[in-house]
């Protein structure tokens, strides 16, 4: 589940917006876990907000939701790559981002890191180590964001744990993150239950909330009765995109994604007509080709995205195979 | 669910204590309390004991009362069917494991109207764990504190240090392995910081034949070296965790992330009162024997309440398991201790209660040790049990409502008290009780003449005594 956050002003144009959820990259180490999925999502309307002193940029149109009607329109597939903020560093990353949008992304996710990244595999998490160990702050992150999303072409959702909202206050951080001209904002560690809090306080902000879905789905899971009920009440009540998560929660160590995912993406078809994205152990060409093949809305690659930045001998060589990782994956969903 | 899970337990309890009273250990503690109580009674003036008449005959009707009102304080339930102490608990957790945190919700509640588990329950509690523990008078002690006047607070320890495996975290670890036997899950997993939780698991997995699988920082691993071998001797894999700072709050969100991986086939055993719901109320549950057993013993040693509780603090499991059977007896007084470490204004402590803010770790929402950036900072104390960022949501509850009070205590006081009490009591604690033991030099000196302190006696420093050997001169 998750919502979409909306500023008041700007409720004309497209209804609803939907918000990039956790992606999951593969290639982690084996027996290791990771299960990013569940994830609440705010889609912030920037409407005017982006960039306000860049001339003759009067409103952002991007949005995530606009972003998955117009492919589903033409019938492509979404690109939704993750990295984390400040691996190996912020000007790594700002270039990174730059980077993702002009090899075709369709949404970029980019993770704020924290110290206790309890949804996040080893890559992650050893990335988002890596990136506060050079002292990588929330303030940083914005800062860089602020100036790098005037330049982009595509929407991008910041991807962050309850707390650092929390610490500040989840109004002030609405208004920050808003400010920043973000478009999405993930939250991994809110499940649909506790998101009453998030909910009144935006409202209590002045700014139009829909309640949109995001969720996962483990295909693996034996007790097919529950999750099918959640599903079909979490559906209900969503605008926005369907998450899927392609396994039980090991990534890298499979060389195919499960074909359960297609017939789980037929069970979800068959409760809703919102985009559905799958992520989780998505990491090669081949892998998103399948996926797209399966019907899928979107697909969402993040480990492999973060391994290639963070293990590279340096940045420019990390930028380079970012590159052809995007290019590549872009080919196949082509 | 609380009445109903906790009353075979009790009466259980009761059925232990005959048994007890005739092994090797009691008869001359039993002794012991018995003269000295009386003679302390004697001594006491006439106002004081005026002052413990009320609490006598409150508590003579309260053990029905309890139980009926369990699960309220000032009408609210502990927790809401959200999970939530007040604002605190909850399940902040990822999508993937609320179904399984709701199976195994479902599962507590079932079992704890299930006659037959209460009863296994009850009977590996008695003849495996060795309960019920005594509550032991420590007559040195008391006379350590007594004014020269000769007045002073009679000092109780709750033996939970005489339990299998040294400490009260088998009451826990045992009745989670029979629920994961029900649950049909043969795969065990835990965390642990000094070890004593991963032993407790690692014996009950043993004892059940399960599968057991024990993350722990590798930093933790180094320091608790002795831990790790009796948990491999004991038949368990222990697992180093490497990512984040090495330490407990890492362990646990490993233990989470396996959990979330092979949730079909396995069951987390968490160790303290923390966590996502159901886990801070089912730990609770599964440790609140404590209290009952102390109300009990109270009954028949002095025919009234205990006047003070105190225990330390990192998680809270063992202050939880002795505070929960008295939160609605207002006059007692709660009291839980955490780790200070160097001071609690330097950046070296474990003093969540009282330095830290409200946040969310570990899938509660509960006070917090964290930075501007909210990001979570490692604690320091120099005991391992208390090294922990979090707290168990519900204390945070019992500090905000203003029901149970929290001050700390730094690791030199613990050491101290360590020293202290080995030498007056031949009874060698726990660095983390020693925490609650060093308390009573603050708190004494502060009591009226006859008041009865339970110190929650939670663990042995056997395992201590290598890491006090670099400290203490003796």
């Amino acid at each position: 589940m998750a919502f979409a956050l909306k500023a008041a002003a700007s409720t004309a144009g497209s209804a609803s917006f939907a918000a990039a959820g956790p992606r999951r990259g593969a290639a982690a180490a084996p027996g290791r876990v990771s299960f990013r999925g569940a994830a609440p999502v705010v889609a912030v309307r920037t409407a005017a907000a982006a960039a306000p002193a860049a001339a003759a940029v009067a409103e952002d149109k991007r949005s995530i939701s606009g972003t998955f009607a117009g492919l589903k329109e033409q019938g492509k597939t979404a690109l939704v790559p993750f990295i984390t903020a400040g691996d190996p560093d912020l000007a790594t990353t700002a270039k990174a981002l730059k980077i993702l949008d002009a090899c075709g992304s369709d949404v970029i996710e980019l993770g704020v890191p924290y110290s206790d990244p309890l949804a996040d595999g080893p890559v992650i998490q050893a990335s988002a180590t890596r990136a506060l160990a050079k002292g990588t702050t929330f303030e940083d992150v914005i800062s860089m964001v602020k100036e790098v999303i005037p330049e982009l072409s595509c929407p991008l959702a910041l991807f962050t744990y309850y707390n650092p909202i929390l610490k500040r206050g989840i109004p002030n951080f609405m208004a920050i993150v808003k400010e920043a001209g973000v478009h999405g904002l993930v939250v991994p560690d809110v499940p649909l239950e506790e998101t009453d809090v998030l909910r009144s306080e935006a409202a209590k902000n002045n700014l139009e909330l829909d309640l949109l879905f995001m969720s996962v789905f483990q295909v693996l899971l034996t007790t097919p009765t529950t999750p099918n009920e959640r599903m079909e009440k979490i559906a209900e009540v969503s605008e926005g995109f369907i998450y899927l998560v392609s396994t039980v929660g090991v990534t890298g160590t499979r060389a195919n994604v499960s074909s359960k995912v297609e017939s789980l993406l037929q069970d979800i078809k068959k409760v809703t007509e919102k985009p559905v994205a799958v992520g989780f152990g998505v990491s090669t060409p081949e892998h998103v080709k399948q996926i797209a093949g399966w019907g899928a809305d979107g697909v969402i690659v993040g480990s492999a995205m973060v391994r290639l930045l963070g293990e590279a001998a340096s940045p420019e060589e990390g930028l380079k195979k970012l590159e052809e990782l995007a290019k590549n994956l872009r080919a196949a969903l082509a | 669910m609380a009445a109903a899970i906790g009353s075979p337990s009790r009466a259980a309890a009761a059925a232990a204590a005959p048994s007890r009273s005739s092994t090797a250990r009691s008869p001359l503690a039993v002794l012991r309390v018995a003269s000295s109580a009386s003679s302390a009674a004697s001594r006491r003036g006439a106002v004081a004991a005026a002052a413990m008449r009320p609490a006598k005959a409150v508590a003579a009707e309260a053990p029905s009362a309890a139980v009926e009102n369990g699960a309220a304080v000032a009408g609210m339930a502990r927790p809401d069917t959200m999970g939530r102490f007040g604002k605190f608990g909850g399940k902040y957790v990822p999508e993937t494991l609320m179904h399984a945190l709701t199976e195994l919700e479902n599962a507590f509640h079932a079992l704890a109207t299930d006659e037959e588990f209460q009863k296994e329950l009850d009977g590996i509690l008695k003849d495996y764990v060795g309960r019920e523990s005594p509550l032991y008078f420590a007559e040195r002690l008391t006379e350590h504190y007594k004014r020269t006047d000769g007045t002073g607070p009679l000092i109780y320890l709750k033996r939970e240090d005489l339990n299998h495996t040294g400490a009260h975290k088998i009451n826990n670890a045992v009745a989670q392995a029979l629920l994961a036997k029900r649950l049909g899950k043969q795969r065990i997993i835990a965390e642990t910081g000094a070890g004593q939780h991963g032993v407790a698991t690692a014996t009950v997995c043993a004892r059940f034949g399960l599968q057991c699988i024990i993350y722990m920082g590798a930093q933790d691993m180094e320091r608790q070296a002795l831990n790790v071998f009796r948990m491999r001797l004991l038949g368990a894999e222990v697992r180093a965790v490497h990512s984040g700072t090495a330490t407990l709050k890492d362990a646990t969100s490993e233990a989470i992330r396996d959990w979330v991986t092979n949730v079909e086939t396995t069951h987390y055993i968490l160790g303290s009162v923390a966590g996502p719901h159901p886990y801070p109320m089912m730990v609770r549950e599964f440790h609140k024997v404590i209290g009952q057993e102390t109300r009990r013993q109270a009954m028949d040693k002095w025919g009234g309440k205990p006047d003070v509780l105190v225990a330390c603090v990192g998680g809270g499991s063992n202050a939880m398991g002795l505070f929960h059977e008295f939160v609605d007896d207002q006059d007692v007084r709660l009291i839980g201790v955490e780790a200070a470490g160097h001071g609690v204004d330097t950046d070296k402590h474990a003093a969540t209660l009282t330095k830290g803010e409200v946040g969310v770790l570990h899938g509660s929402m509960s006070y917090l040790l964290q930075d501007d950036d909210g990001q979570v900072i490692e604690p320091h104390s120099i005991s391992a049990g208390l090294d922990y960022p979090g707290v168990g949501p519900e204390h945070s509850f019992l500090k905000d409502i203003g029901r149970a009070e929290y001050d700390s205590v730094t690791d030199q006081e613990a050491l101290d008290a360590f020293k202290r009490v080995s030498r007056l009591e031949g009874i060698i604690p726990a660095l983390e009780t020693s925490h609650a033991l060093a308390y009573l030099e603050k708190l004494c000196p502060t009591l009226p003449d006859g008041v009865r302190v339970v110190v929650n006696c939670s663990g042995r420093g056997d395992k201590d005594v290598h890491t006090a050997s670099k400290y203490l001169e003796v």
